[in-house]
C-alpha cells in the first residue's frame, strides 16, 4: 500500500495513510457540516477492500476544524463497514463527542433497501386493496346503519342517550345557520328554471305556465335535491370532520369506556337534526324559488303578480308538498349516517380526517341522486 | 421580588430577554421578565402548573409576540427582527412539544427526513442515513416506518426529539419533555439531553416542573410564580433548593417538606 487517498472539498476533507502494513491511518480535517453534505463510503470501502492484509484502523483528527451529525453519520456506517470486514477500528484519536456519539447509538445502521422509504403501491396491489376493503367494508356499513336503526328506536321510545343541548345546537347549525346560502342557491335555481321554461313556454304564448313549472319542479324536486346538495357540502363535510377528529384524540374510545355508545351518543342526534331540518330548509327553499320565478314572470315576460299567484295556487296541491317533503327526509337520513359512518371509521391522522371528510361529501351527495332519481320512479308509477 | 443572582451582562449570551411582558389580551401572563441564556447552557424554565412557562417558551422560539420587551438570539433582536430574518434565525431551533406535535399523516422517518429534505443540501440516501442514525440515537431503530398512530407515547416523544434535533440545531427547547414518560424513559431522556449538550455543545432550554429532572441536568433556571406574575428567583437549581430566600421557590423544589 504505497498509495494514499486523500479526498477534498471546499469543507470536509479526509485522507487514509498507511502506518504499518497492517495498520490505516484515517486523518479527518476541515468542517464536517450537514449543510455541506455527507461523503460516500462506498468508494472508501472498496479502497479497503483493496488491502486485504488490513488489522486494524486508527483516527487523527487533529486538523478536524468543526462537525456534527454529518461526521457521527460518516463515521458510523464507515465503521461498521470495515468492522463487518473483521477490522478492527481504534476510535480513541476522535474527539470526545464524536465518540460518545457515536456508541449512544448502539444499532447497527440499517442499510440496502434503497428508496423503499418513498415507494409506492404497485396497481395490482391497490386494486386488490380497495376491493378488500370493499368487501369488508360493506358488512360494517350494513351494521353501521342496523346500529343507526335501533339506537333511533329506542331514542324514541324515550330512551334518550345524548345531551339535549346538543341536539339544539345541532339544530341551530344545520338549520337557522344553513339559511343564506340555501335562499341564494334556491333563489338562483328558481331564477334559472323559470327563464329556461319561459324561453320555451313563449314559443307557444303559454308564459302563464311559468308558475305551474317553477312551482311543481321547486316543490317536488328541486327544492329538496339542492338543499341535499348544499346540506351535504356544507354540515355533512362538519360532522364527519368533528367525528373524525375525535376518532384521532380518542373521544370515540373514552365515550366507549364510559358505555356510551358513539352511536346514541354522536350519530342520533345529528340524524334527528338532518331529519328535522332538511324539510323545513326544503320548505323555504321551495318558497324561495317560487319567488324567484315570479320575479322573473314579472320582470321579463309581462305577467301581473296576482296572475302568477292564482295560477301557482291552482297547480299546487298537497300532494307534491308532500312529495317533495318525503324526499327531503330520506335525504336527511342518507348525509347523516354517511357522513358520522365516515367520521367513525376515519383512521388516526390528519389526513385522515381530510379523506373522511370528501368521503362524506361523495357518499352523501351519490346517496342523495341515487335515491332522488328512484323515488321519481316510484311515485310517478303509482301516480302521485 | 428576589433574586438570588442576577446574570450579568455577559456579552456572549445565547439568547438575552429584556422585560418581557407576555400577556393574551389585557390578560398579563407574566411581566418584567430578564434572564440570559448562555451558549452551552442547560436552563430551566420551572414553576407551577399555569404560570405561565410555556406561554414563555412560545414567546422564546417566536410563536408569539411579546407584548412589551425583547428576546435577543445572538444578539440580534429577534421578537422584532423582519420576517426574513426571524426565520433565518428560527432554523438554529430544534422544538420538542409537549405532545410531540409528530405529523400524524406521515411515518417516523418521514418525519424526521422533513427539515433535512426542505433546508439541506443532502441526497436523498444522505438523509436516510442521518435518519436512521438520529432514530438509533433515541433508540427508536426499526420505527422507522410506522405511524405516529401506531407507537407508544412514549416512542412519539423520542421520535419527536429525533425530528428537533435533526439539523443539529444551535438552541434546543423542550416543552415539559418527561411527562407521560416512566421514570427510566425520563432519565434516559435526561441522559440523552446531557449527551447532546456535552457533545454538541447545544444550548437546552426545557420547560418543567419535574423535580428530577430539573437537579439532573439543570446548570441555571429562573422561577416563574402565578400570583407575582413574574419571576422570583433564578439561577442554579441545586443552589436555590437550600439557599433561596424566598419560600414558595424552597417549598417548591422540596416537594413542600420544608
Amino acid at each position: 500500500m504505497e498509495t494514499t487517498t486523500a479526498v477534498n472539498t471546499s469543507a470536509w476533507s479526509y485522507e487514509l495513510l498507511p502506518q504499518e502494513p497492517d495498520t490505516l491511518q484515517m486523518r479527518l480535517a476541515g468542517d464536517w457540516r450537514l449543510q455541506s453534505g455527507i461523503p460516500h463510503v462506498e468508494t472508501l470501502v472498496s479502497q479497503i477492500d483493496s488491502s486485504p492484509k488490513l488489522q486494524s484502523l486508527n483516527f487523527d483528527s487533529q486538523q478536524l476544524n468543526s462537525w456534527d451529525t454529518a461526521l457521527v453519520v460518516f463515521l458510523r456506517n464507515f465503521i461498521h463497514n470495515i468492522q463487518a470486514r473483521g477490522i478492527h477500528a481504534d476510535l480513541s484519536g476522535l474527539p470526545a463527542g464524536v465518540q460518545r456519539l457515536l456508541n449512544l447509538a448502539e444499532t447497527a445502521p440499517s442499510r440496502g433497501r434503497d428508496d423503499e422509504m418513498f415507494e409506492k403501491d404497485s396497481l395490482l396491489n391497490h386494486v386488490g386493496e380497495t376491493t378488500l376493503e370493499f368487501w369488508y367494508g360493506a358488512p360494517k356499513a350494513l351494521n353501521f346503519i342496523g346500529d343507526c336503526g335501533i339506537a333511533l328506536f329506542n331514542t324514541l321510545r324515550g330512551r334518550v342517550r345524548f345531551r339535549r343541548v346538543d341536539l339544539g345546537l345541532l339544530l341551530q347549525g344545520a338549520g337557522p345557520q344553513a339559511l343564506p346560502i340555501v335562499s341564494l342557491i334556491s333563489f338562483l335555481v328558481g331564477l334559472i328554471l323559470a327563464y329556461m321554461g319561459a324561453a320555451q313556454l313563449a314559443m307557444f304564448g303559454a308564459q302563464i305556465y311559468i308558475a305551474d313549472l317553477v312551482g311543481i319542479g321547486m316543490v317536488r324536486e328541486i327544492g329538496a335535491l339542492m338543499t341535499g346538495v348544499i346540506i351535504a357540502g356544507r354540515t355533512g363535510a362538519a360532522y364527519a370532520a368533528e367525528i373524525g377528529t375525535m376518532q384521532v384524540n380518542e373521544e370515540i374510545d373514552a365515550l366507549k369506556t364510559f358505555g356510551i355508545s358513539p352511536i346514541d351518543f354522536l350519530v342520533v342526534p345529528r340524524l334527528l337534526a338532518l331529519v328535522l331540518m332538511i324539510p323545513l330548509l326544503t320548505l323555504y327553499a321551495d318558497l324561495v324559488g317560487i319567488l324567484a320565478g315570479l320575479a322573473v314572470a314579472v320582470t321579463i315576460f309581462d305577467i301581473s303578480a296576482f296572475e302568477y299567484y292564482v295560477q301557482t295556487l291552482r297547480t299546487m296541491e298537497m300532494s307534491h308538498v308532500l312529495v317533495g317533503l318525503s324526499k327531503a327526509v330520506v335525504y336527511g337520513i342518507c348525509i347523516a349516517i354517511a357522513s358520522c359512518l365516515r367520521g367513525i371509521q376515519c383512521g388516526r391522522s390528519s389526513a385522515a380526517v381530510g379523506q373522511a371528510t370528501t368521503s362524506a361529501v361523495v357518499t352523501s351527495i351519490v346517496f342523495i341522486v341515487i335515491t332522488a332519481s328512484i323515488m321519481t320512479i316510484i311515485y310517478q308509477k303509482l301516480g302521485i | 421580588m428576589q433574586q438570588v443572582a442576577i446574570a450579568p451582562q455577559v456579552n456572549n449570551a445565547h439568547i438575552e430577554v429584556c422585560d418581557l411582558t407576555a400577556a393574551y389580551g389585557d390578560y398579563i401572563v407574566q411581566q418584567y421578565l430578564n434572564f440570559s441564556i448562555q451558549r452551552g447552557d442547560i436552563f430551566i424554565i420551572m414553576g407551577g402548573s399555569g404560570c405561565g412557562k410555556s406561554t414563555i417558551l412560545r414567546h422564546l422560539i417566536g410563536l408569539q409576540e411579546p407584548a412589551k420587551g425583547e428576546v435577543f438570539i445572538n444578539q440580534v433582536n429577534f421578537s422584532h427582527a423582519p420576517h426574513n430574518q426571524q426565520e433565518q434565525i428560527k432554523r438554529s431551533f430544534g422544538v420538542l412539544f409537549q405532545s410531540g406535535a409528530l405529523f400524524s399523516a406521515m411515518t417516523v422517518a418521514e418525519n424526521i427526513a422533513l427539515p433535512l429534505s426542505e433546508y439541506s443540501i443532502l441526497s436523498k440516501s444522505d438523509i436516510r442515513d442521518v435518519v436512521d442514525y438520529k432514530l438509533a440515537l433515541v433508540g427508536l431503530a426499526g420505527c422507522a416506518d410506522l405511524y405516529p398512530a401506531e407507537i407508544s407515547g412514549g416512542m412519539r416523544k423520542r421520535a419527536a426529539l429525533a425530528r428537533a434535533m435533526a439539523l443539529d440545531p444551535e438552541i434546543l427547547f423542550f416543552d415539559e419533555p418527561s411527562a407521560g414518560l416512566d421514570p427510566v424513559s425520563s432519565r434516559r431522556l435526561d441522559e440523552l439531553i446531557l449527551e447532546l449538550n456535552a457533545s454538541l455543545g447545544t444550548t437546552i432550554v426545557v420547560v418543567t416542573h419535574e423535580l428530577a429532572s430539573i437537579f439532573a441536568i439543570g446548570n441555571n433556571s429562573i422561577f416563574l410564580d402565578a400570583e407575582a406574575k413574574t419571576m422570583i428567583a433564578s439561577g442554579n437549581p441545586r443552589q436555590l433548593k437550600n439557599e433561596c430566600p424566598d419560600e414558595r421557590v424552597r417549598a417548591f423544589l422540596n416537594r413542600g417538606e420544608l
